[in-house]
């Protein structure tokens, strides 16, 4: 078991993760399991480990206690394949090769599905609706369409619930709905680099294959290209062995939109309001996308509308070749063997961002690669050489015109309709570049006003337009906020923590490619380039919310001063009076004169 | 200073005051700065003097608390004088918490404006109706003291030999007393348990003389009386505290000189024939004292004196004698000399020393 595990397991998961990050890597088509019928490797593994350890005798039970690590490096583990004896048998490499195949990755997504984010009853409805959303605003923003969203929870029992996603998009092709919807690792957005909030086309399906696994039933999408077209509704369900949608129905239906899609699953699933829920993950949703119009309907709730804030669609997001800086091996190789290009000299200046055919002749000179070398026919060796004379040449950073932000503006609007605070100030930093991926970060703030006082603040994290709800403490994001020093803002904060103040925080990155720490996508990975970035434009905001406190202070301070002459002039008064032997009303007269010789002197 | 006059002094301020105040203007109370900054000295003078720096108190938003203060403080202190009737510092601070949001929250703010109604009017406080509460200084040795009775105001004759193993304590008000004495000089002595040690051993019949004890800084009652005393009985005064910064900048230098807090009232709180006995940075080399190292507040103390302080500025000796503590890092105190034995400081160190009082440091 032991040895499969270190064989396999890493295999397939290394496969997976080229996927990931190939922008060229091949359509996420795989060979179907060759024996789908079986269990797979993994199950197999779970399964067999106890009752192998079990059977064991003390000697081995031991062993195996003391250095668990030991055994799976070094030792054959007893299989439970062989475990017919109390003591089971060693498995020869043919035994072992018999149990050696594909796995599908949807099966593989079925028993991992923490990494997608469907790990809770809560989480997976929160999921369910991110993955929609985020689909349906790219959509309309590629199609240059304004985004009217709505989305409907219906509660069927007390963990059974019908979850709606309708949007104003483009609408999806007849033929391709059932892979969109059917197909792990299907998509447009993984093979080119560019600004969106699905990358690698998991989520969607994820969320109907989450569907499927824990209700039994299809999902139903309608979808409508155009006023000339009948919307087409479609059942559906995923081969998880093939990885292949199953069509159950299918047929045009009427639908008053006039192009959009719509999709309804149920699941089991737990609603519930608060911190991280899709209330408060369509509040940010909001916040983020201020040229979007969103309807939600929830149980037991009044429907919530965002109504759209401004009328400017982001401008659309610039498709990017990629930037040598950012480039590795596996990558190249793979780009390599499909590329069309006569020869390496070709295909570098052709297949990545700022390489003119005079900087590529330079790489290949540092890497001593023949220029007429065919693309396909470079080594291993060759393409390492390549990778190495990257940064031995001095290479244009990538273009930055392809990122779409928010904008200072808007990112104020957003807030002033979140909550009314005092002070709102956001800031756009100009685009720059991390391992040869151009991003660029935005930051704003609300402070003051109805906002609570001695709490740690809120923090908005959005990657894309889309906001990051789960592992706030992972993210680069969080880290940055910590790292700021909010003390010489005026703005309390503990040592290693987020500030505590009256204060909202969002920050967002955009970028084509933005580094998550994980698959579901909730977290922005550590580099230094991007965490220095969000820092500084949080120190700007803080800047001027600094300016903005200490102009209250000094009011304050003012207001305190004309409250002395108050409280000290009738002293003065009283003493005059004691030495002096005045009249009363002669101290009236002196105190009154005195008060208004001092307010004139202070202008406020 | 008649009390009618100081009354006069303070109606004729607050008059001003008032004026000011009906003409539509801003008063204003004009101050000696109180500060070593303000101060400078000459031998020939004999304390340190103001030199004549006033800061002017306008009032204002900002200054507005402190002003009422002043001037209920002024107002107090004419009932006092007007009464004849005193109060003591802590005293008047208890006055002031009948002051409503004017009052003071601690002594030492209601002592500083006291302060500046001295240094307002150059009269001390005594002369304003308010005595300090502080212990004047001990004194044991041949020394007969003419005071009244309180009751009958028959003269009284206190002699200072008559304490046993106890002393005499300087009163808070010493203008009025008179002096008899055959004594050859006044010694003048830092901490208590030195005192004591000289008193049990009747060291002032052994030298004859008068022994003083300040109990640290001397209040100004202890400087007015050894003042008056070496005055008019024409005795030298010698003066033996711990060496280190404080004893020399602090107890000393105020004693002799007076102080730039108080620069308005040196004239009569100073001891210009006071000298200094020891110890001595150089007692510490002659006599091998066991010593303790200079803390950082000592040094600055000491850096402090040879910058600003007028009266070491004055004396190259002083100037010697300070930067050969700071050379050496160590101070030593009185009572180091026990070392040699608990009685050595009376058998040898004050014999040796008072052989040449021309060495005494100025």
């Amino acid at each position: 078991m032991a040895k499969s595990k270190q064989k396999k397991a890493p295999a397939g998961s290394r496969r997976a993760a080229r996927k990931e990050t190939s922008p060229r890597a091949k359509k996420g088509k795989r060979p179907p399991a060759r024996e789908p019928e079986t269990l797979s490797l993994f199950g197999e593994e779970t399964l067999a480990a106890a009752p192998a350890k079990k059977g064991a005798r003390p000697a081995e039970v031991a062993r195996s206690k003391k250095s668990a690590s030991v055994e799976e490096d070094d030792t054959p583990a007893p299989r439970a394949r062989g475990a017919r004896t109390e003591r089971g048998s060693y498995n020869d490499a043919e035994a072992i090769a018999s149990k050696q195949r594909d796995i599908s990755v949807s099966e593989f997504f079925a028993k991992n599905r923490h990494m997608l984010g469907f790990d809770s009853p809560t989480r997976a409805i929160l999921t369910a609706v991110k993955e929609a959303v985020d689909n349906s605003l790219d959509a309309c923003e590629e199609a240059g369409l304004p985004p009217d969203i709505k989305v409907e929870i219906h509660e069927l029992s007390e963990d059974r619930f019908k979850v709606v996603i309708e949007d104003s998009g483009p609408g999806i092709v007849k033929q391709q709905v059932p892979k969109i919807f059917g197909k792990l690792l299907y998509g447009s957005k993984f093979h080119e680099l560019r600004q969106s909030r699905g990358q690698q086309g998991i989520g969607i399906s994820a969320a109907v294959m989450y569907s499927q696994l824990t209700t039994g039933k299809p999902v139903r999408i309608t979808s409508r290209i155009g006023e000339k077209h009948k919307a087409h509704l479609y059942e559906l369900q995923i081969d998880t062995k093939k990885n292949a949608p199953v069509v159950l129905d299918d047929g045009a239906v009427e639908w008053n939109r006039p192009h959009g899609t719509r999709i309804e699953m149920e699941m089991e699933a737990i609603y519930q309001k608060g911190k991280r829920s899709v209330d408060q993950y369509l509040h940010q949703v909001a916040l983020a996308n201020p040229h979007a119009d969103i309807h939600f309907i929830a149980p037991r709730s009044e429907p919530i509308h965002y109504a759209r804030l401004s009328d400017q669609l982001p401008p659309p997001a610039i498709p990017i070749k990629p930037h040598p800086y950012g480039v590795e091996l596996g990558v190249l190789i793979d780009m390599l063997q499909t590329s069309r290009a006569r020869n390496v000299a070709g295909f570098l200046s052709g297949e990545f961002s700022r390489m003119s055919a005079k900087i590529a002749e330079e790489v290949l000179g540092f890497a001593k690669v023949p220029a007429s070398t065919k693309p396909e026919r470079v080594t291993r060796d060759q393409a390492e050489a390549i990778i190495k004379a990257f940064p031995k040449v001095k290479i244009m950073r990538p273009p930055t015109d392809c990122l779409s932000v928010v904008g200072e503006d808007l990112l104020v609007k957003s807030l002033q309709r979140e909550v009314k605070a005092n002070f709102y100030t956001a800031v756009t930093r100009p685009p720059t570049v991390y391992r040869g991926n151009p991003f660029q970060i935005e930051a704003a703030i609300a402070y003051g006003g109805d906002l609570a006082g001695d709490e740690i603040v809120s923090l908005y994290r959005f990657a894309n337009r889309a906001p990051l709800i789960y592992q706030q403490s992972a993210c680069a994001i969080t880290n940055a906020v910590m790292n700021t020093a909010w003390k010489s803002y005026g703005v309390d904060q503990s040592r290693g923590a987020l500030p505590t103040a009256p204060m909202i925080i969002m920050v967002q990155i955009a970028s084509v490619w933005v580094p998550f720490t994980s698959e579901s996508k909730e977290a922005v990975a550590h580099y230094d380039d991007i965490i220095k970035e969000i820092k500084l434009a949080l120190q700007e905001c803080g800047r001027r919310l600094g300016a903005f406190i200490r102009r209250g202070a000094r009011e304050r301070d003012e207001l305190k001063k004309r409250s002395y002459i108050e409280k000290y002039i009738p002293h003065i008064g009283i003493a005059l009076q004691e030495i002096l032997g005045i009249s009363e009303k002669e101290e009236e007269k002196i105190v009154a004169t005195l008060v208004d010789t001092l307010e004139r002197s202070r202008k406020l | 200073m008649a009390t009618s006059k100081v009354s006069g002094k303070i109606k004729n301020e607050a008059s001003r005051v008032r004026d000011a105040i009906v003409d539509g203007k801003k008063p204003a109370m004009k101050f000696p700065l109180r500060a070593l900054t303000n101060v400078k000295y000459q031998p020939k003078v004999g304390y340190l003097e103001m030199k004549g720096r006033m800061k002017e108190r306008t009032l204002t938003v900002n200054t507005v608390k402190t002003f009422a203060q002043t001037l209920r403080m002024m107002a107090l202190s004419k009932q006092l004088v007007d009464t004849d009737d005193i109060a003591t510092k802590r005293e008047a601070y208890y006055v002031s918490k009948n002051w409503d949001d004017a009052r003071f929250d601690e002594q030492p703010e209601s002592d500083t404006v006291m302060d500046d109604v001295e240094a307002l009017f150059g009269l001390n406080r005594e002369q304003l109706g308010f005595i300090p509460e502080e212990k004047g200084g001990e004194i044991a040795g041949k020394l007969i003291i003419l005071d009244k009775d309180r009751d009958t105001g028959k003269p009284l004759r206190i002699d200072c030999t008559k304490f046993g193993s106890g002393a005499y304590s300087i009163p808070t008000s010493v203008e009025s007393l008179e002096f008899e004495t055959d004594a050859k000089f006044l010694l003048v002595i830092e901490t208590a348990g030195m005192f004591q040690r000289l008193v049990k051993h009747n060291y002032w019949k052994t030298a004859n003389c008068i022994l003083i004890s300040m109990g640290g800084v001397p209040t100004r009652a202890c400087r007015r009386f050894i003042r008056r005393l070496s005055d008019e009985m024409k005795l030298p005064v010698y003066v033996f505290v711990d060496g280190d910064p404080y004893g020399i900048s602090n107890i000393y230098r105020t004693l002799k000189v007076g102080s730039g807090n108080a620069a308005h009232l040196n004239e009569f709180f100073c001891v210009p024939q006071a000298r200094f006995l020891g110890i001595t940075p150089q007692d510490i080399v002659h006599y091998k004292l066991p010593t303790h190292p200079l803390k950082d507040v000592d040094i600055k103390r000491a850096k402090d004196a040879l910058k600003t302080d007028p009266f070491f500025l004055h004396h190259k000796a002083w100037q010697d004698a300070i930067n050969q503590l700071v050379g050496m890092g160590v101070r030593a105190e009185q009572q180091a000399l026990a070392k040699h034995g608990l009685n050595y400081v009376i058998d040898t160190y004050l014999p040796e020393k008072l052989k040449h009082p021309e060495r005494f440091l100025p």
